[in-house]
Parts: structure tokens; sequence; C-alpha cells
């Protein structure tokens, strides 16, 4: 069953990477094989929590021992505008005796318990190792659940062994296909109904984007997954068009719903000022050609000219400060063009970006965008990351909060443009926080003082006896 | 005395407890030029990576035998011959701790037998010191993978011996510590002239200062060659009940005797500690302690006021929870709710009615009606909703700054932690109103109506 899953989501025909691959390397997958001592990163658990533990109004209950929940809960960024259950950590955290008598009927009980005390839309069971291990059927337990409780509860079979977070990512877009999507219908429909797949809300990036839709019109029937309500998410195989955000991490969600209920979708981003107006672009192009009035294209275009002018003008005040810096990009696949357009659109020099995630075609568009001589990093170890930071080569560091101590502890400005960050940089709005946030880390007056020795250390230190 | 209830649920509800293996990770990232390392599957390992970097704000060395779907089912002995090959060729430490995790005690993998075959074909990394400590998740809690890390540590590299070393002091101490109290005990063994080895010393790795050059493997710690000669010590002081085991494996191996003190927050503990330092070094109390316990004092008068009466919910590991429920009880609050991760045999001993091996469900359902909450960060959202104050203490605490540098040992750290508690009580003071001395029911409403 999981195999066949697994080998499944590994021979995506929407995904460029896995396109370019012979048929051999196509069946083992785009996990790498991990190196005993030598490996970081999150597992397919993981990644399958972060996909769908933005969804607020469902408990989400982790079968397993104490290590997958209690180490790892509230620890993401991704906001809600209604309920704040899914901010709630929930697990069986299973014992010795579990392990040797299996732990099905204590994961019956627990989704009891939660049904019981919060009563919420859904709930959704993760699976882990151990019980995996163990033989625990948790979709046999979720389907006498559902039965016996009358209410929709999901397997998510994504265990940590199977492999890594992305592939947790798709395994999550399975389980929402096999057994949410399309299993409601809403109240009503309008032309302007879109999804949006693959956007956390993170730090509520979501909301800097969702006041232009509204703006025009186009109504977010529902959001895959940042600030997602459970019966939107079952009713949205009713929308007219789809944007896929962030990479290739959903890309079977977009893919499949489009074969599914016919429903097109585009790649898109919402980081930087001209992917953000590409993307409204796309968004009103798709919907007129789903029978939206085609004026919408047009009020789209007048919208982008506004918003552009404003962003620009507020930029402005940056671009002297900011003109011939240099920037280090540490990120993964989609995020390293998008976010490097943005960079050079205000001035910035991005002197190396990685693109270990990235396909082909995001190298591609890397090298259009910097240069034929661009410095791409396919896989920089934290010693050099460092070297290259302490020799001063950078004046300052863009990357997730694995690195972060790399650049501060080689006293170089740093910021945090991962899923953990706290500020919110997406469309117009995000690009401005954005740029602010980095004149704001280049200037903080603490670099000056920090880079200078202690004065014992140096031949001018000053003669206070004298 | 307290009745020790086990929470019953099938469900836990906002973990307080955090797994063993991670205990032991970061008993092992206080030893110097160590490379901890969780045998499972690598998201066991990066979750107890984000979770240190929250806390400490600092890089966290911490490897894993990556565990894929094939070695998960037939055994993940070579991996960690591998990941040790491996360790060795890009980060070289000294040291390499290993924790095995639920994921490999499930299938039983019999770490011990390996390494030793291991360590026989491979001569050439004579040099590099192993340690193993089974950690199951799906048993026991945080401190006490931290515990058994500790004894393996001293069953492992300390070396029998009969001799001592005038002056010579080991220090066991507990998951509790914090950087500062340990730079704190440092400093206090140092003012009597002896010369203590502090085990495991997360002080000199995780104290969040600028190293000058970049190193893979923990920046600082207990020396694998203190570790070694921790046996030629005159006594061994052991911190928290959970050091009761390491003491007892080091008296076995070099015979000399441990004294175990439960807790360093209070006036007497510490009375007691500087004592024992005195008439192990022959030296009288320094006149800065002599001070400092009279500042204590002061406090104490000062602020009692405030906690007398009070009503306080904590949720914390064992020997925190003890430390902070006596210290408590002593300044005349109440301890009204205790829930904590694991068994101890100082639970039944607290000074409250009741200990539930619990989660923060379980802490917010019986916190209502107190003055003030304590426990790590996650109880910020329990915190909340109930409006009442809250005090972070413990691991992770990862919405304040400097986690690692408060202080709450020694007559210092005890006045410090007073007044931080104390203005928290304090600010939360209820004021009167009109309607606060209301008669009896009835009475009360007829009054009303006469007057309408």
């Amino acid at each position: 069953m999981l195999q066949n899953k697994i080998q499944e989501v590994f021979n995506e025909p929407g995904c460029a990477k896995n396109q370019t691959k012979s048929d051999k390397d196509r069946k083992k997958g785009c996990t790498k094989q991990l190196q005993p001592g030598a490996a970081a990163g999150g597992c397919a658990f993981d990644g399958a929590k972060i996909a769908l533990q933005p969804i607020t109004d469902v408990a989400h209950l982790v079968h397993g021992p104490i290590a997958c929940e209690g180490n790892s809960w509230d620890n993401r960024g991704s906001k809600s505008s209604g309920s704040r259950l899914y901010r709630t950590g929930f697990t069986t955290d299973i014992n010795e005796l579990d392990v040797v008598y299996g732990g099905e009927k204590h994961l019956f009980r627990s989704i009891k318990e939660i049904i019981d005390k919060y009563d919420p839309p859904a709930v959704f069971v993760y699976q882990t190792c151990v019980p995996a291990m163990i033989g625990d059927d948790i979709e046999a337990v979720c389907k006498a659940a559902s039965a016996k409780f009358a209410k929709p509860v999901i397997p998510i079979n994504a265990p940590g062994f199977v492999g890594a977070k992305n592939l947790g990512n798709k395994l999550a877009g399975e389980a929402l296909l096999d057994y949410v999507i399309g299993t409601e219908e809403p109240e009503s429909t309008t032309p302007y109904d879109i999804n949006i797949i693959g956007e956390y809300n993170l730090s509520g990036e979501l909301w800097q984007v969702k006041p232009l839709l509204d703006h025009l019109g186009i109504r977010i029937l529902a959001c895959i997954s940042g600030d997602a309500k459970y019966h939107e998410i079952a009713q949205s195989h009713r929308a007219r068009a789809a944007m896929m955000v962030c990479s290739k991490a959903m890309i079977n969600i977009a893919r499949k719903m489009e074969e599914r209920y016919q429903i097109p979708f585009f790649e898109g981003s919402f980081y930087g000022i001209s992917d953000t107006s590409e993307s409204l672009r796309a968004i009103s192009r798709l919907l007129v050609e789903r029978g939206a009035p085609a004026q919408l294209r047009e009020r789209t275009e007048a919208l982008i000219q506004r918003e552009e002018a404003r962003a620009w003008e507020r930029l402005a005040a940056y671009k002297p400060r900011l003109r011939g810096k240099r920037v280090l990009l540490i990120t993964g696949g989609v995020k390293s063009w998008s976010v490097v357009a943005a960079l050079q659109e205000v001035g910035l020099e991005v002197v190396g970006t990685s693109v270990k995630k990235s396909t082909a075609e995001d190298k591609e568009r890397i090298k259009e965008i910097m240069g034929e001589d661009a410095h791409m990093i396919d896989d920089m170890t934290p010693r050099e990351m460092y070297k290259m930071l302490s020799e001063a080569q950078a004046d300052i560091m863009l990357s997730g909060g694995r690195s972060q101590f790399v650049a501060l502890k080689a006293k170089v400005p740093w910021l945090d443009i991962n899923q953990e960050r706290h500020h919110a940089y997406a469309g117009y709005e995000g690009m401005v926080d954005l740029v602010r946030e980095i004149d704001k880390a280049l200037y903080n007056p603490i670099w000056s003082q920090l880079r200078k020795a202690a004065p014992w250390d140096t031949r001018e230190a000053a003669q206070w006896l004298s | 005395m307290a009745i020790v209830t086990v929470s019953h649920k099938a469900c836990t509800v906002n973990p307080l407890k955090m797994s063993q293996p991670i205990g032991g990770a970061l008993a092992f990232l206080g030893l110097a030029q160590c490379m901890p390392m969780l045998h499972g599957s690598q998201g066991c390992t990066a979750f107890g990576l984000v979770l240190f970097v929250r806390h400490f704000r600092e890089t966290i060395p911490l490897q894993t035998t990556a565990m894929n779907e094939v070695a998960t089912v037939l055994g993940g002995l070579d991996n960690i011959g591998n990941a040790i090959l491996n360790i060795q060729k890009r980060a070289n430490p000294r040291i390499i701790g290993i924790c095995s995790t639920g994921v490999t005690e499930t299938k039983g993998d019999d770490v011990d037998g390996y390494l030793k075959t291991f360590q026989a074909a491979h001569p050439e990394l004579g040099d590099l010191a192993v340690v193993y400590v089974s950690t199951p998740d799906f048993k026991d809690a945080f401190q006490d993978g931290w515990s058994k890390a500790v004894r393996n540590m001293v069953d492992t590299l300390v070396e029998p011996t009969a001799a001592r070393v005038a002056g010579q002091v080991n220090f066991l101490l507990g998951s509790h510590l914090t950087v500062a109290d340990i730079e704190e005990l440092r400093e206090m063994a140092a003012a009597f002239g002896l010369h203590g080895t502090f085990l495991p010393d997360i002080s000199g790795s995780l104290d969040g200062h600028i190293p000058d050059d970049f190193s893979p493997n923990t920046l600082g710690g207990t020396g694998l060659d203190e570790i070694r000669a921790m046996g030629e010590a005159e006594l061994t002081i052991a911190i928290g009940e959970q050091m009761r085991p390491a003491a007892e494996a080091l008296a076995r191996k070099s015979g000399q005797p441990y004294i175990l003190l439960e807790r360093l927050t209070g006036l007497e503990p510490n009375d007691q500690l500087l004592d024992c330092l005195a008439q192990l070094s022959g030296t009288p109390v320094p006149e800065k302690y002599r001070r400092q316990r009279s500042q204590l004092m002061d406090a104490m008068l000062d602020g009692h006021f405030y906690f007398g009466g009070k009503r306080i919910a904590i949720g914390a590991e064992p020997d925190l929870l003890w430390t902070l429920a006596t210290w408590l009880t002593e300044m005349g609050a109440v301890v009204a709710t205790a829930i904590t991760t694991t068994q101890s045999p100082l639970l039944e001993h607290m000074a409250c009615q009741e200990v539930v091996i619990g989660d923060l469900e379980d802490l917010e359902a019986r916190a209502a009606d107190c003055d003030l909450l304590i426990t790590h960060s996650h109880g910020r959202q329990a915190a909340e909703r109930l409006g009442i104050p809250f005090l972070r203490m413990g691991l992770p605490i990862f919405d304040r700054l400097g986690a690692a540098h408060r202080l709450t040992v020694g007559y210092r750290g005890t006045r410090d932690l007073l007044f931080e508690v104390g203005n928290l009580l304090m600010a939360n003071a209820h004021e009167h109103h009109p309607e606060s001395w209301p008669l009896p029911g009835g009475d009360h409403a007829r009054s009303q109506i006469a007057v309408g």
C-alpha cells in the first residue's frame, strides 16, 4: 500500500526534474540515499505534519512515542484567522506495553477522547516509525472510528523512515486527495473561485496577498493548507483555477485536481514584485478562460499598476543604501530565483545562491536572472560558509534557521527567510518588508562594535594612567 | 507527602514531556569535542536539534544514523559503524555519544555487542571514545535519558583508581541546571581553593560565546581526560536525585564517597553546600558568601508578604519540580497543582497533595484558581487562556532570550528568583472594588431591591 503510494509520488509527471530522468533513476525516487553520520533534515512524518498542520480547525493526532510530537509541537509560525485547535499537541505517547501488544486500541481511544472533548470537524491521524514497525493499521482504525463517531478521521501514512521531508509533503497531499478533497459540496460557487496550493500562511503571508485578491473580487475557495478550515478543503474541487506555490512540494495535489476535476493550475510565486504581478495576471487569465468576465483582466492590470508603483515608491528610499551590497542566499528550490530577482530589483548584488533543491529549469532561470557566471552553490558545508563570510565575501546572508549561527558567529548580518521566520515577505507589501529588514540588519550599529578588537588586543590601546 | 497518580487518558494533549534520547543527547553536548548521535530515523535528530537551537540559540552538533526503511526492518547496526567512520572523517571528535531511539529499540539492535566487534575491527579508531546509552522513546522521559547517559559516561570513561588528589572534587549535574548555575558552582568551588570537575558541563559548550574558529563538534565542555581522572577526586557532589545512578557508578569504580544535594535553590541547601566545601577544603566560608546569605535572608523578609498563601501550579520534570515546589513552600506559598513527566523517588515526598504524571492539559485543568503558572514555554497558551501570570522554567524556553543564563542556584540565584516570582505575584495582586465583600447570597440581592 504505502510502497505503491511512494512509487506513485516519485513518478510525478508534473515534476520537471522527474521528467528528465531515466526510467531506472525514476524508480529510485527523488530521495537521495542518506549517509549515516552525515545527514541533516526532517523525516517524512515531519514533512507531512508541516504540510497539513496549517489546517486550523482539525485535531492533528500523532500516533507514536513522545519524541515525534513532544519534541516538536508548537514550533511553526503558520497563522490562523479563526480556530486555534491546530496549535494543540495531540499524541498517543505510546509506551512499552503498546509496543508489545500493539497500539491500535490506544489510538482508537485517543480519537474518541479528542472528539468527546474538542469536537473538531475532523481528526487527522499521523503514522510514525514505531507503530508502523509493529504493524498498527491506522487506515483500519481511522475507518472504524469514522464509522463509529460519524466524523472524518483521516489517516496520514508517512512514517519517518520512508524518506525525507519532501516525500512527506507529497504523501500528505495524497491523503487529502484520497480522503478529503471532493467529499463535500460548497453552498455556492462563483466564477472567481480559486485554490492556492502549497501556501502555509507562515507569519501570515497569505494575508499580504489576500487583500489584492479581495479587491479583484477573487475568492480563495481553499488555501492548501494555510489558514484553511477542513470544510474548505473538502469543497475545494469546485474551484475554477488554482495556483501552485512553493516549488514542487504539493505538485501532486495540483496535477491530480486538474486531472480529476479539470481545475487548471499554474506555478507561481508571491515573492518579489514582478513575480507577484505575474501571479495575479495568471490567476485572472485562468479565471477568464474558465468563464469569468473578460474585464477581470483589465481590473487586474489596473491593480498591478497601482500597487507596483506604490511598492517602488516605498523601495526607492532604500536603493541608495542597499546598492552594491553583497548577499549570500542559501535556500531551496523555486525560492532561489524568485528571491534573487526580487533582491536585484533594489540593487543588491547576489554573490551566490544555493541550488541544492532546484530543478534544471530553476537553474536556467537563475542563469537568466544572474547571468551566465551565476555563482550557484550545490551543497555548501557550514565550514565553507563560515570561511566565505568571515573573509567578508558577502555583506549579509539570507538563509534558513539551520545556518543562522554560521553567519552570526562570523559577525555577519543574517536574515531568516525560511519557514521558522517571524516576518512575512509575500506580495508587494512583503517585498517592502523584506528590504526594510535587510536594511535594518545591515545598518544595525552592533556590527561596527563587534568587529572592533578588545583594546588590550591592539597596539593603539589608550594609555589610561599616563 | 503526596499521592502520585498517572494520568489515565489515552491521548496526551499538549505534552509536557520530551523524549529520553534527546535528554541523553543534551548530556553529551556537555562534553568537549564531542559529537552526539541518535541511532534512529533522521527525523529523531532533526526534532531534537530544532528544539535545542530554539532554546539555546546556538548551533547544535547532533548526528543521526539515518535509518531508512530497509535498515529499520533488517537492523541498523551497520549504520552505526558507517556513521562513526563518517563522523570521524568529517568532524574528527574525541568522543561520540550514541543514544538509541524508539525505532531501533523496537527492532532490538544489540548496540553494545556490535560496538565491541566494530572497535576490535577498527584499531585505527583507538583514540576515539564511544559511549552508548539505551534510551527508547516509548519509555521514561528527558531527565531519565540525561541520567542514564551520565551514568554510562562514568561507566565507560572513568578509569578505576585508588589514588586521591587533594582538593579535587567532582560535581555531577542534573539536566535542570543551567549554564549560569554551573558557572556559579564553579566559582564557589574556586572560592574555597578546590578544583572541580563538572560533568556534564554545558557551560563550556552552550553558553553562547563566539569561538575563534568554526568547529563541527561541541565548542567546550568536560574534557575526555578530565572525565577519565574523576576517580581521583576526594569527594563527589551530585546535584539532583537523577544524578544518583552516576554517583553510585563512580563510587563503585573508585570507592570515593558522594553526597547528594536534591536542590540548590533556597537558604538551607546552600548552607549545606558551603559547609561541605568549607570542611573539604579546610577553608572558612568566604566573606562574599556570608554577605550573599545575609542578602538572601533580607530578600525573604521583604518578599514573603507576596508569597504567603499564594496558589501555584507547576509543570516540570521531577528534579526541577522538587526544587521549585520545596522552595515555594518554604516561602509560604501553596503548591496547588504539580504535574511531572516521569517517576522519581522524590515525588511522594513532594510538598503538595497530589503529583500527577501527565501533560499540560492536566496542568491547565487544575490551575484555573491558581495565582501563578510555572512550566516551560509550551505553557504560554494555557496561561493566556486562564489569564494568570506565567513563569517560564525548564526546557524548552524559546520565546524569551537568555534561557541558559538564568541563575537559580546559590544564595544569589535564589535571591534573584525570589524577586522575579515576587514581582509577578505583586504585579497581579487583586485590587479591591465595591463588590469585593458581599454579604451571603440572598441578603445582598434583597438590599438592592429595597434601594431600587
